[in-house]
């Protein structure tokens, strides 16, 4: 069935559900590449006007992939709770907005009602939603998640160290590691991308990493960013694997293509919590996504860029992760053109997964080859850290000498504490003081407290 | 100043440093970086930015590859603007109308056609792609293969070189083509090595390597690896995840001389 809207001047058919949802999106480079985005201003808020009248619940019936043809449309649908559902079951998604952005949604109640939100619910409503909106709804959502220490509470934000080196070099990891940790970092997780996927090469940063964080006693967990099927096999070669990683996508064949499925997932899980390496909790999986991964691997199915993004959120969803991070710059300008296209995405994923209930992080992040600077990766922090991010990149100077983009970096994390006040992982918090790191409202010391750190580096070169 | 270089650190984190090309140990001015880390990020950015953005001077490269004694062709993607190319990385797999009508005009047998392409670092190209190639001839000619004109591509991705060698008739197709620049790194030139090309290939039929230039993987060693990857390509008609560098065991075994072949 096709959904007809007049403007006034004229009519405008949307033939489905899925041409509907991508013409109202705000415009990004990448649904132009696919062929899929309004072909003028008008159509697009004319798109809008429909999708604002269209029952919420409508996204339970019509699938925009086939529930025959892709596992993650089967887990969103099988997995979808009803009774989370019922208190908004009623309203159309423009309803829902108003909903939304009223006293009426509490944290509490945003809480209860995530189980009952599908991505494409969530997809939906952001479209009709301005950039203060996402900021303003997705700050009431709280998603709390423990390994070694407890991240997501509300007034915090964390940070993931991210000491990258162009040739996985020990020594310059742990270099900037040290650094890191001397700004107060580290509390999302200390985690690497290899350069090499040599799993003998793997394990051993993993076993560098474990050894930090044991000498020091550091509330804190580690990861290697390698495939999940690398982490199964490091865990059975009884590596110290804190976190299983792995990159996904919306749609399945997407995931095949990261030569992952939902199946193997559970096995990396089922891996990860064996180890029983938390203290506080048993969120053992790390997740990255980002907006245009399915497109670029020509698996999207003719769906919008973003509402395939928010079905990443369902995959990571089922898998009780502690950490979710859309690396929203990263895939280039085909996809996110430049930094008000990044920064509207950057706002969107956070604002989808927290709805959701996903512990959403972000790399506030660029490429060279993208229209955008390291001023449009301060506005998306002062966004995301108004909007309650749970975590972001701690990226040495920003500069990623690995990967090669700039995401933000240990002074950023800093700033941004400063304006708003955001605090540390309490565990994180209470160590950093213990290590005369940061002082007793959590500025840097004036003493030297990092310095203690250095010793680890002077073993190492004994 | 040069904005990838790194000035000395001070206090006692000045040796950890020493240890990593990352930015670390840069001070700070209350929670703010201090001026002149702001004003070096601000450089090696506009390098990378430039590096991306810079007009590609075809000319000059095959004057280059002229005085190595080499034919070339200069061809045009179908992406006619940086910003076409940027939105529309189809285009730039592609080669233009115009173009495909003169690399069909050479067509012959060839065992190999190499192919210099812009990418996204045209500064790469200018600086490393002659210098590539001139390490590269002398393993190309112990292996006795027969060359195609070397094809010199504007507003290039890689997957145009399979346009180019199928066309050109080519066993084998070299696309030496600049990288995504880094801060650090503005002129790394990527060589992709691809077996039987034929549009429609993707990334998993190719064998790649990266980070080609002076402060990275040296020239002659990158020309070694890619020698060694060609004459395994040809031996086993395939490229790509079926074929794993093993060429550090080759290069051990022939030592630093190896990189030189003899004659």
């Amino acid at each position: 069935m096709g959904y007809r809207v007049a403007t006034g001047t004229r009519s405008y058919l949307f033939s489905d559900l899925k041409e509907l949802m991508a013409k109202a999106t705000p415009p990004r480079s990448g649904d132009r590449l696919a062929g899929l985005a309004a072909g003028s201003m008008e159509e697009m808020m004319a798109a809008r006007m429909a999708l604002a009248d269209l029952p919420l619940r409508t996204f339970l019936h019509e699938a925009l992939i086939p529930y025959e043809a892709d596992e993650v449309t089967r887990l969103i649908i099988d997995g979808h709770d009803a009774a989370a559902f019922g208190p908004v079951a009623s309203l159309t998604v423009g309803a829902f907005r108003d909903w939304l952005c009223s006293e009426a949604a509490t944290t509490e109640i945003l809480a209860k009602l995530a189980p009952g939100i599908t991505p494409e619910m969530a997809a939906a409503v952001s479209k009709l939603m301005r950039n203060q909106d996402l900021i303003l709804v997705a700050r009431k959502c709280s998603v709390v998640t423990r390994f070694r220490n407890t991240l997501g509470l509300a007034g915090r934000m964390a940070v993931r160290i991210q000491p990258n080196h162009p040739t996985d070099d020990a020594a310059g990891i742990l270099a900037s590691t040290i650094d890191g940790l001397s700004y107060g970092c580290g509390d999302a997780v200390i985690g690497i991308n290899p350069a090499s996927d040599s799993t003998a090469r793997i394990a051993e940063l993993l076993r560098l990493l474990d050894d930090v964080i044991a000498r020091f006693d550091i509330p804190t967990q580690a990861c290697i960013l390698t495939h999940v099927t690398s982490s199964i096999s490091l865990i059975e070669q009884g590596a110290p694997v804190d976190l299983v990683f792995q990159s996904v996508a919306g749609t399945q064949a997407a995931n095949a293509s990261f030569g992952v499925t939902l199946a193997l997932l559970q096995e990396g899980l089922e891996a990860g919590r064996s180890q029983k390496r938390g203290t506080v909790g048993d969120n053992v999986m790390y997740f990255e996504t980002g907006q245009g991964a399915a497109l670029s691997a020509n698996a999207h199915h003719g769906v919008d860029q973003q509402t395939i993004e928010a079905r990443a959120y369902a995959v990571c969803r089922a898998y009780q992760p502690l950490l979710v991070n859309t690396v929203v710059g990263f895939i280039g300008p085909e996809y996110l053109y430049d930094g008000k296209q990044i920064i509207r995405a950057g706002l969107e994923d956070h604002f989808c997964g927290k709805l959701m209930g996903v512990p959403m992080g972000c790399d506030i992040c660029y490429t060279n080859h993208a229209e955008a600077d390291q001023d449009d990766m301060d506005t998306l922090l002062t966004l995301l850290g108004t909007a309650g991010v749970n975590f972001i990149m701690g990226v040495p100077g920003a500069d990623d000498v690995m990967l090669n983009y700039q995401s933000t970096s240990f002074h950023d994390q800093l700033y941004i504490r400063e304006v708003l006040g955001l605090r540390r992982a309490p565990e994180f918090e209470d160590w950093l003081l213990r290590m005369d790191i940061t002082d007793a409202v959590g500025r840097l010391s004036a003493g030297q407290g990092g310095q203690a750190l250095l010793a680890a580096m002077q073993d190492r070169a004994a | 100043m040069n904005g990838s270089e790194k000035p000395p650190a001070a206090g006692r984190f000045a040796e950890l440093a020493r240890l990593t090309p990352a930015r670390i140990a840069l001070g700070r001015s209350g929670v703010s970086l201090p001026m002149h880390e702001v004003l070096r990020f601000g450089l090696a950015h506009a390098q990378a930015r430039d590096a991306v953005h810079a007009p590609f001077r075809p000319d000059d490269v095959a004057t280059a590859l002229a005085g190595l004694g080499l034919e070339t062709l200069a061809v045009a993607s179908a992406a006619r603007s940086r910003e076409d190319y940027l939105r529309r990385p189809d285009w730039g797999r592609s080669l233009s109308p115009e173009s495909l009508t003169a690399v069909e005009a050479r067509q012959g047998r060839f065992d190999l056609a190499l192919v210099v392409a812009d990418g996204l670092s045209s500064t790469a190209v200018h600086q490393n792609a002659a210098p590539l190639v001139e390490a590269l001839l002398p393993h190309l000619r112990r292996q006795s293969l027969s060359l195609a004109p070397v094809v010199i591509a504007s507003q290039a991705r890689v997957a145009l070189g399979d346009a180019a060698g199928q066309a050109l008739g080519a066993g084998m197709v070299l696309v030496m083509i600049g990288e995504r620049p880094g801060l650090s790194s503005p002129d790394s030139l990527g060589a992709y090595l691809t077996f039987a090309p034929r549009t429609g290939l993707t990334d998993e039929a190719r064998n790649c390597i990266s980070n080609i230039r002076p402060g990275g993987m040296g020239f002659a060693e990158a020309a070694f690896r890619l020698a060694w990857l060609i004459d395994q390509g040809f031996r086993r008609s395939l490229t790509g995840v079926g074929l794993k560098d093993e060429s550090d065991a080759a290069l051990e075994a022939g030592g630093a001389g190896g990189l030189i072949p003899e004659g």
